[in-house]
């Protein structure tokens, strides 16, 4: 039973954020100092993510098996490999030193 | 329909995106059926609030033991930067107030990050591609997970928790590649994201991170232009001067 109440709960939050912007401004434009700011989002947030998902364990961060997949997809990313190499080779890396 | 096919087009960054979400998917419905979550309600899940990394954290929280609040909780946080990003989105997504709510709900990191544009705005039928080809394998893959996951083993042990900073790695490398405002960015983000994980409750790195890079970046940027016109007037003689008789 509480399995659906979390259901219920973080998806009507997580949709309450998604939409805020779509819905409550619509195409109408932010005022100037946030509309100058929209092209920085998204790579604040993706360094950001990178950050937590490779090196945050918890409230601490670590170096491990991650760390050596997200440099074997930088050396890939450095050589413009495409998409799907960078994703594979992460991963590959990642699990070979699990082994 | 031609037209509809086109824009629909899925081109092969896209298409990595939508694989590697579909693994994760798998990988959510190992976690979802060992921590006791049901099939069904681990399905619903992944329709409804299609937000990996919050799915897994507030899904591990009820099974350690965590009420149902707290648990739910622990998911939104991680969720936060969606409102930043929906409202990258925003003025870019088309249609009536039905079609833009439905819409809304593709806002997602890899999708507003493979459409988005230098100036901030988003390419609509890009972000939809990429948003809808993820929705579908995300689901896909939870629904393989929940039923199969025996089959599948550990996900860890293939390494599937690195293919996601490396992917959002790859999205954001073209950008910080070509624009030095981009790369200031990447940077503070990155930093303020470090901090965050040690100084702040868990899921809230990242949130703060965005905002905090995005404050700083603002007010730099804000003061810039002001210095530069200030100092730009005197070499610029305003043309209503030199318009003599």
């Amino acid at each position: 039973m509480s399995g659906w109440v979390l259901v219920a709960i973080v998806a009507a939050a997580t949709y309450g954020l998604r939409a805020a912007g779509p819905l409550g401004i619509g195409t109408a434009g932010l005022p100037g100092w946030a509309e100058r700011s929209l092209p920085y989002v998204t790579p604040a947030v993706l360094a950001g993510l990178v950050v937590t998902a490779t090196f945050a364990s918890g409230r601490d961060l670590v170096l491990d098996e991650r760390a050596l997949g997200l440099g074997a997809a930088a050396v890939a990313v450095a050589l413009r490999a495409p998409t799907l190499l960078v994703v594979v080779v992460a991963a590959a890396v990642t699990a070979l030193a699990r082994l | 329909m031609e037209a509809t096919v086109r824009r629909l087009s899925i081109d092969r960054t896209v298409a990595a995106i939508a694989l590697a979400v579909g693994a994760f998917g798998a990988s959510f419905g190992v976690l979802a059926d060992a921590a006791g979550l049901g099939t069904a309600q681990a399905i619903v899940m992944s329709v409804v609030v299609f937000a990996g990394s919050a799915q897994f954290a507030a899904v591990a929280a009820l099974d350690g033991g965590a009420s149902t609040v707290s648990a739910a909780l622990s998911g939104i946080a991680l969720n936060l930067r969606y409102l930043p990003m929906g409202l990258v989105a925003a003025r870019s997504l088309r249609g009536g107030r039905l079609r833009r709510a439905a819409k809304a709900h593709l806002v997602t990191d890899e999708a507003v990050a493979v459409a988005s544009r230098p100036d901030g705005s988003v390419d609509e039928p890009r972000f939809l591609a990429t948003g809808l080809s993820m929705w579908v394998l995300w689901i896909a893959g939870t629904a393989l997970g929940a039923l199969g996951g025996s089959l599948i083993g550990d996900p860890e042990s293939l390494g599937l928790d690195a293919a996601f900073p490396a992917l959002f790695l790859a999205l954001v490398a073209p950008r910080v590649r070509e624009e030095r405002g981009a790369r200031r960015a990447a940077l503070a983000g990155a930093a303020l994201a470090a901090a965050g994980t040690v100084v702040l409750p868990a899921g809230l790195a990242t949130v703060v991170a965005a905002l905090g890079a995005l404050a700083g970046l603002t007010v730099v940027e804000t003061t810039r232009a002001g210095s530069e016109a200030g100092r730009e007037r005197p070499r610029r003689p305003d043309p209503r001067e030199e318009a003599g008789p």
